[in-house]
């Protein structure tokens, strides 16, 4: 079977050591995390952690097993083949110069994305989306030189009703 | 009524049922230790380390199946458990390991003997914990003993700072648990359940791979209502020996690197397999590339991470093994297989197991069959790690439910003493006897002054052949015999013994064996037998690392003169 990216959403305590635990886990199970994210769910307590790992379905589900016997852990589910949003935020610190600033404005609301700080020989841009529209956007900016990014990871929710 | 930390601890513990704990002190554990005396029902077995302290209490869990329970203080202390805390938990044992912790204020600033215990044991417990609230700490207790002791049972550390154990708080114990993540399936699914009676009806050649699972969940009965009335041949991993009875006509004995040539081929021939409460651990399959090749696959296991971890399945079944086995059995046809078994026959014929040489040298098969022979079975056997535990695997015919008990998954060598200390404790009424190697045993052995300071009248049987003997095998087979570091200086154990008054005996010649084996079970307290074997005796059959469990090294045939 081949590696695809997987996306495992779970909802897990809102206790010291856990994202540890989880990490943990991926390490001890020779396991890649491409990206996790963690914050505050709906339910006071808990907190949903979406993680983006390679591997076929096998491996992943093997994973999520494990996951899935954390103690701290009280759901997780591979979200992967069902209708979902995925969505990342990225901040871009990109290099401007009096002659590139209008440029670069320009390429950022195509993108729909907002500049958040201006400074003398810089500016900051806030992008949210999926992978590829934060991918083509850096791509873009690459270009006028890139000072720093930082980057959230994937967060994901499934559509429509609450499961 | 407030009570301190270590009152509560304590208060906790006698809730729990708990009536021993193994352990030994240390300056962050000192207020728990200082309380113990207002605690008379929980008795404390003072060991010489904290490895020994969790082997015993692995022991313990193994042969009561309840939580054992070891204490440590911090630090050192505490990583000192670790060995033993990762034996228990490959091997699913219900062990609760309390440690002390610096005082809270000191957590974090490497104060002396501080070790960040819970971080070096998250892979290796179930769970553990870092109590930092002292009112937690009941709960905590509670919760603990309740994952270590359902589902698939495992370790569970509490690891609590010297000034909780001082600090008071309200007693309370909690009735329930409230764990949301924590769950497990008991009963199996309905529909699968079906299916795999159905699958059972239907097979030519039907194997039953019986694991430790069985032991756990005390399904002695129904395995063998499954197993004779659709007439299934039974082979059993390391670990679920002895949850058939091994004079049983349908046991075929263990399977796996070191199984019975007739398991390994019933294995490989089979058109179903039934895995029972087992984890498809490469000691048992082999390369599992060729792992029963012809055979579709029923496993059952409380477990789901372990379905399709190592092996593909075709109809798992998550649930406890007792509860899953109870409902196939109602769907189970009465079947004879007489062409199967008159295989199985043909083959258990030609590869014989229990046949060893006559000569000058002393066999330690023919050791370790004594024991059985003298004991008629009617004992506990508790195995160290290497070449002595693999004969004890063959070479004893277990007959008594839940009667051997080894280190499977860890291969912990030093797990014997200690364990069977455990043991002996859980079962006080058994006739136990530690069957080690002189390599194994080196390394806890100053557990003899444990066993004499508690009168724990164990039988120990040293197999000693000079070497590290499972490893000098390899280096024999696989390394053209360069015996890199496997020759071992010993002391004169006997001597040993008698330091810490325990008598003993050494044996070197056959006539010696059996007067020297019912001497030590007429002696009522603890005894230690030395028995001087062939050094280079090798462990057949054998599947060499990384091949397929189809290709078995039998033992030399020309040397294959008589049996016992």
């Amino acid at each position: 079977m081949t590696d695809t990216k997987h996306t495992l959403v779970a909802l897990v305590e809102d206790k010291p050591g856990v994202l540890n635990r989880v990490a943990s886990l991926f390490r001890r199970r020779a396991f890649n995390i491409e990206s996790i994210a963690v914050g505050h769910s709906e339910r006071p307590g808990l907190s949903r952690m979406t993680v983006v790992v390679n591997g076929d379905f096998a491996q992943v589900e093997q994973v999520r097993k494990q996951l899935d016997k954390l103690i701290n852990v009280v759901r997780v589910s591979d979200i992967t083949g069902e209708d979902i949003v995925a969505r990342e935020l990225a901040l871009i610190k990109v290099k401007a110069t009096a002659s590139t600033r209008s440029e670069i404005i320009q390429i950022v609301d195509i993108f729909r994305a907002n500049i958040v700080d201006v400074a003398s020989d810089s500016l900051t841009v806030e992008v949210t989306g999926d992978e590829d529209k934060v991918e083509s956007l850096l791509e873009l900016l690459r270009n006028f030189g890139i000072k720093e990014i930082s980057r959230t990871g994937r967060i994901a929710l499934t559509r429509g009703g609450v499961a | 009524m407030k009570k301190t930390g270590a009152q509560i601890l304590c208060e906790s513990l006698v809730k729990e049922g708990v009536e021993v704990i193994f352990g030994i002190l240390g300056g962050a554990i000192l207020p728990v230790y200082d309380t113990f005396p207002q605690y008379p029902q929980l008795r404390h077995i003072l060991v010489r380390h904290e490895q020994g302290a969790a082997h015993a209490a692995d022991g313990y869990a193994r042969a009561t199946h309840k939580a054992g329970v070891c204490i440590a203080t911090s630090g050192p202390g505490a990583t000192n458990l670790v060995t033993g805390i990762a034996n228990a938990y490959m091997d699913s044992s219900p062990i609760i390991a309390i440690t002390g912790q610096v005082a809270r204020p000191f957590i974090g600033k490497d104060a002396f003997q501080e070790a960040d215990i819970t971080g070096i044991t998250l892979p290796i417990t179930k769970h553990n914990y870092l109590v930092t609230d002292t009112r937690e700490l009941a709960k905590t207790v509670k919760e603990a003993f309740y994952t270590a002791q359902t589902g698939r049972p495992g370790p569970v550390l509490i690891d609590i700072p010297k000034d909780v154990q001082q600090e008071k708080a309200e007693f309370v114990y909690p009735e329930k648990v409230d764990l949301p993540g924590y769950k497990f399936v008991s009963r199996g699914h309905s529909v699968q359940i079906k299916k795999a009676a159905k699958l059972i009806n239907k097979a030519e050649r039907p194997v039953i791979i019986a694991g430790r699972g069985i032991i756990i969940s005390q399904a002695f009965g129904e395995l063998k209502e499954l197993a004779e009335k659709a007439q299934i041949p039974v082979v059993n991993t390391l670990l679920g020996i002895s949850s058939f009875p091994g004079n049983h006509i349908l046991n075929f004995g263990m399977m796996g690197m070191h199984g019975t040539a007739y398991a390994n081929m019933a294995v490989q021939n089979a058109d179903l397999i039934i895995a029972i409460g087992m984890r498809f651990d490469d000691r048992a399959t082999a390369n599992t590339g060729g792992f029963a090749p012809l055979a579709r696959i029923i496993h059952i296991d409380i477990d789901p991470a372990e379905i399709g971890k190592n092996v593909p399945v075709d109809i798992p079944i998550v649930g406890d093994v007792k509860n899953v086995l109870r409902a196939i059995n109602k769907g189970i046809e009465l079947r004879e297989h007489l062409d199967w078994f008159s295989q199985l026959d043909q083959w258990r014929y030609e590869h014989p197991l229990l046949e060893t040489r006559q000569g000058d040298e002393l066999l330690p098969q023919y050791v370790i069959h004594q024991i059985y022979e003298v004991t008629k079975g009617d004992t506990t056997v508790v195995t160290g790690i290497g070449q002595h535990q693999m004969w004890a695997a063959q070479h004893i015919v277990y007959t008594k439910p839940d009667s051997l008990i080894s280190s499977g998954g860890l291969g912990t060598m030093g797990f014997a003493l200690p364990a069977a200390i455990g043991v002996k404790v859980g079962r006080p009424e058994e006739m136990v006897w530690c069957i080690d190697g002189d390599g194994s045993f080196q390394m806890t052995i100053q557990e003899l002054a444990t066993i004499t300071q508690e009168n724990i009248a164990i039988k120990i049987a040293i197999i000693n052949n000079g070497y590290l003997g499972m490893v000098r095998q390899w280096q024999e087979l696989f390394y053209e015999r360069r015996y890199v570091d496997t020759k071992l200086w010993n002391p004169d154990f006997v001597k040993i013994a008698e330091a810490y008054d325990i008598p003993g005996i050494r044996v070197r010649h056959r006539e010696e064996v059996i007067p020297a084996i019912q001497k030590a079970i007429d002696h009522p307290g603890p005894f230690l037998i030395d028995f001087f074997v062939k050094p280079e005796e090798n462990v057949y059959p054998m599947v060499p690392p990384g091949e397929s469990i189809s290709r078995i090294l039998e033992m030399p045939k020309p040397e294959l003169v008589s049996s016992y």
